[in-house]
């Protein structure tokens, strides 16, 4: 009954809103996001497209992918596919991000499936990364540096 | 309540039975209760128990489906650790001392 899922958890002390700020808006993605933003063109509204862009001056796009659930400042879903193979819909893949308040904390959970090997690969070393440079921005104010190697 | 206080995790992670839970789940993602405890040398119970104590240090997050209780492999509180004690302290370096070692090891009768 295994699955392809990965569930990454992590609990931030912060409010709800400011996590759905932090994941939504492109200002704020960039500090934490090794300068990737996540961008909409049309309010994150379901059903409409959005895109993960770097901030590299050329505006590459690195992911795109529609809104498929909007539940403010609780539940954000995407899918989420490399650019180059938007035009093949088996290649998309979903993440759902869940926001619940526990005590003084917000519980975090990112949950991303229906994965090829590529993109699994891709994520695995990326969500890490990325969780812990938000817990860290919204704890502290300073970012990690995402993509070091 | 679970916290991430990274003691909570170093003790999660000083038990072998539970970091065979936990490398059993990286091997693959999702399995319930009776998945996990198939082929282990640990009785139901024990592993419910060890569950506990990593799910507590968020090293494994369970997702309902159905009736079924899925457990996945957490790896941020990990990722944290590696950050706070792994990666500011010159990487690079660690890593060729790791790769020293491992060349070493592989020339042995």
């Amino acid at each position: 009954m295994s699955d392809d899922a990965f569930v990454y958890v992590t609990y931030i002390n912060t409010t709800p809103e400011k996590v759905w700020d932090a994941l939504l808006e492109g200002e704020l993605t960039r500090q934490y996001w090794g300068a990737h933003e996540n961008v909409s063109d049309s309010d994150w509204k379901v059903g409409t497209k959005w895109r993960h862009v770097a901030a590299d001056g050329k505006g590459t796009v690195k992911h795109v992918g529609e809104v498929l659930e909007n539940v403010p400042k609780r539940r954000l879903v995407l899918s989420w596919v490399n650019p180059e193979h938007a035009a093949d819909q088996a290649r998309y893949t979903r993440v759902a991000m869940d926001i619940e308040k526990v005590g003084s904390m917000v519980q975090l959970t990112v949950t991303h499936d229906r994965l090829d090997p590529e993109m699994r690969k891709r994520i695995t070393y990326g969500w890490p990364r990325v969780l812990c440079s938000l817990k860290s921005f919204l704890e502290t104010g300073r970012p990690l540096d995402v993509w070091a190697r | 309540m679970p916290v991430t206080r990274i003691d909570v995790v170093f003790k999660a992670l000083a038990d072998p039975s539970r970091r065979e839970l936990l490398d059993r789940l990286h091997a693959r993602s999702g399995l319930t209760l009776t998945e996990l405890c198939s082929g282990l040398d640990m009785t139901r119970q024990a592993v419910t128990q060890h569950l506990a104590v990593l799910q507590e240090a968020n090293l494994v997050a369970v997702r309902r489906q159905g009736r079924e209780k899925l457990h996945y492999f957490n790896p941020v509180p990990i990722h944290e650790i590696y950050e706070r004690w792994i990666r500011k302290f010159e990487q690079q370096r660690l890593q060729a001392l790791h790769d020293f070692k491992t060349k070493l090891e592989r020339k042995r009768p």
